[in-house]
């Protein structure tokens, strides 16, 4: 199924060079996207496996603005801002949780995503393969064939995934999404592909936290394998062993 | 081989037939008006959300495929374990188990984000699903027993074919039945599901509620058309039904004992079998009681004619509120992301998530039971499927 993603990718690449602009007249715009074959081919390494590590204790519980330029970067929460939607059928690619232990009563604050587990429920059991892992490890959902059977969503153990509960406008060019079919953070692949860090990891960094480390878990001389083995880390729903590629620490 | 003298004949369109056909028909009408509002304005319009994410319609859509299997049973009984007295309702049977599964399937389709999309459905399979696997049980169960419908339909067939299909498709709807249950049984994510005891449990629910529905629909087919049919094959029946009645309350009860023994489960049993509000109350009233042991009652202490169709009406109750209890439950039951924490802040986590159906799930479900019903009568008034006479006399003097 990554495969298919991929073709169906470089065949939209081949057919332009880079990604360029034509205004047609006034409020039409015409937008194409792509890039050189180079850049084609260098996309979803499977060399890599792209991963995030989250510091509980740099996380800020009245902060939100990893969920914020998830929102800008993706164009989704606008149904909600508008009043018309139910919260609970809005969609939440990314959230904030704020925790207190059981025992000893601490506080923290941390975001929860997609967890790009190396072995997905949500692609076990998608039956068209829609639900997908990337080479590099990302998840995500395939638009072109989620029928939107929210198997997928049953399946994962983190609430990550959302269903598009009604039409959707002033759609983002990042992240194309369709009334019907399932949702969720998916890295900012895009961004990724261009060599660029996830918009909830860069917003992280600019509000003076930089509680959200991003890298190649594959790559031992990668911060975040760094970071891995200095520090005591954990995967949510760890006992489900789906060695998952988002982790926390100091939760 | 003793003398066939079981009549078939199609059903006569009597001004019933007309009236039961008339209802029906409105029912499909409202489905589809409901079906295309859902369609336009998406799911925003039903009741189901991000966290409820199989509703009404799956609780619908998942008694009526567990009920098609159960439904050929009765084939089942004749040909496989040749007992003559469900012979003569064998090919009533059949065509009830397709109609049911078809009425089912309408409504998952139906329910689809993308039911435009059912074609990629068919040629994009990720077979590590047991979706994908169930597409294939499904659509296998209707050809194996249509080509089983038609054996049986032949006459002059020797038996052993008849036999030897029947044998094929009990053991097929066995494994349907079993790739339905593991929908859930393999969902690892969720306390309430996540349960080998899943697959066996709905083949066990699969007995019960399909000889229930079977008992109802041929019932009002045949008082549709005045045709007797005796007390002491009802009482028969009826028995059998308390035995699957009893059944599904064990493989119930050995699911909530094993899951109430690891202490991650204890709070997803304490919540269904006691603080679960709505879900307490179907499983312990309807389901257990109700759908229970009142037929149980019934069936084994006052066996009766009016015994037998009361247990059935009962048993489908209380059927759908056991899978109800099961999907919705197993949702409104919050999922465990942050063990040892409570959480004070974030996005219903750590709560029941609530549901409410709207109508439009509600119709589009009906249809789908509407659906199964006018199939199966249409397929009576056109097929020789119904006997003319299934009262004790009769069946005794075929010996």
């Amino acid at each position: 199924m990554t495969n298919r993603a991929e073709m169906t990718r470089r065949d939209i690449l081949k057919s332009g060079a880079a990604a360029s602009t034509v205004t047609l007249g006034p409020g039409v715009t015409l937008m194409a996207f792509g890039g050189t074959p180079a850049e084609a081919s260098s996309r979803a390494d499977a060399g890599k496996r792209w991963g995030l590590l989250i510091d509980a204790s740099k996380c800020s519980a009245d902060c939100s603005d990893c969920v914020t330029a998830c929102k800008v970067e993706n164009g989704w929460g606008q149904d909600m801002e508008h009043g018309h939607i139910d919260p609970e059928q809005a969609p939440e690619w990314i959230r904030k949780v704020t925790l207190r232990d059981k025992e000893t009563g601490r506080e923290v604050s941390a975001p929860v995503m997609c967890q790009h587990c190396e072995d997905p429920p949500c692609v076990d059991v998608c039956p068209t393969g829609a639900s997908m892992k990337r080479i590099d490890g990302i998840v995500q959902v395939d638009k072109h064939i989620c029928i939107g059977c929210r198997y997928c969503m049953m399946a994962c153990p983190f609430k990550a995934r959302s269903f598009v509960h009604e039409a959707v406008t002033d759609q983002s060019v990042n992240a194309p999404r369709g009334k019907g079919t399932v949702e969720s953070c998916n890295l900012c692949a895009p961004r990724i592909d261009s060599g660029r860090i996830p918009a909830c990891v860069e917003a992280c960094e600019k509000a003076g936290h930089s509680a959200i480390l991003f890298g190649d878990l594959k790559d031992p001389d990668s911060p975040i394998s760094k970071a891995l083995r200095d520090y005591d880390t954990v995967a949510l729903r760890s006992d489900l062993e789906l060695n998952a590629g988002v982790r926390y620490t100091n939760l | 081989m003793a003398l066939e003298q079981t009549i078939y004949r199609e059903l006569k369109a009597t001004a019933g037939v007309w009236q039961a056909a008339a209802l029906l028909g409105a029912f499909l009408v409202a489905a589809g008006g409901a079906w295309f509002y859902m369609e336009h304005h998406g799911h925003a319009v039903t009741g189901m959300n991000n966290q409820i994410v199989w509703g009404l319609p799956h609780v619908f859509a998942i008694f009526l495929i567990v009920a098609a299997s159960g439904a050929l049973n009765v084939a089942s009984i004749a040909s496989v374990f040749g007992n003559k007295h469900y012979k003569p309702m064998g090919r009533f049977s059949s065509l009830l188990a397709i109609t049911l599964l078809v009425g089912g399937l309408a409504i998952v389709v139906l329910d689809l984000g993308r039911a435009d999309r059912l074609i990629v459905a068919m040629t994009s399979y990720n077979f590590k699903s047991i979706f994908a696997w169930n597409i294939l049980l499904y659509n296998g169960f209707i050809a194996i027993v249509a080509v089983y419908l038609v054996l049986q339909m032949m006459r002059r067939l020797d038996y052993k074919w008849v036999k030897l299909a029947g044998l094929i498709a009990f053991l097929w709807r066995l494994a349907l039945t079993t790739g339905t249950g593991s929908i859930f049984g393999w969902l690892v994510a969720r306390p309430g599901y996540d349960a080998a005891i899943m697959a066996p449990l709905f083949v066990m629910m699969s007995f019960a509620f399909g000889l229930a529905v079977f008992i109802l629909v041929l019932l009002t087919l045949l008082r549709l058309n005045d045709r007797p049919i005796g007390d002491e094959l009802l009482m028969r029946m009826g028995r059998l039904l308390g035995i699957f009645a009893a059944a599904v309350l064990y493989f119930t009860a050995v699911q909530y004992l094993t899951a109430s023994y690891a202490a991650e489960h204890r709070d997803m049993v304490r919540f269904i079998l006691v603080e679960g509000g709505i879900y307490t109350l179907l499983f312990w009233g309807v389901q257990v009681v109700l759908g229970g042991l009142v037929p149980m009652a019934l069936v084994f202490l006052n066996p009766s004619r009016s015994s037998t169709l009361l247990a059935s009406i009962l048993v489908v109750i209380g059927g759908f509120a056991q899978v109800y209890v099961i999907v919705i439950g197993g949702q409104a039951f919050p999922l465990q992301i942050f063990p040892g924490y409570e959480v004070i802040e974030g996005f219903h986590e750590g709560i029941v998530n609530p549901y409410t159906p709207s109508i439009w799930e509600l119709m589009l479900g009906l249809g789908g039971v509407a659906l199964a019903l006018f199939a199966a009568g249409l397929g009576a008034k056109i097929l020789r499927v119904l006997p003319t006479n299934l009262s004790d006399a009769n069946l005794a003097a075929k010996g």
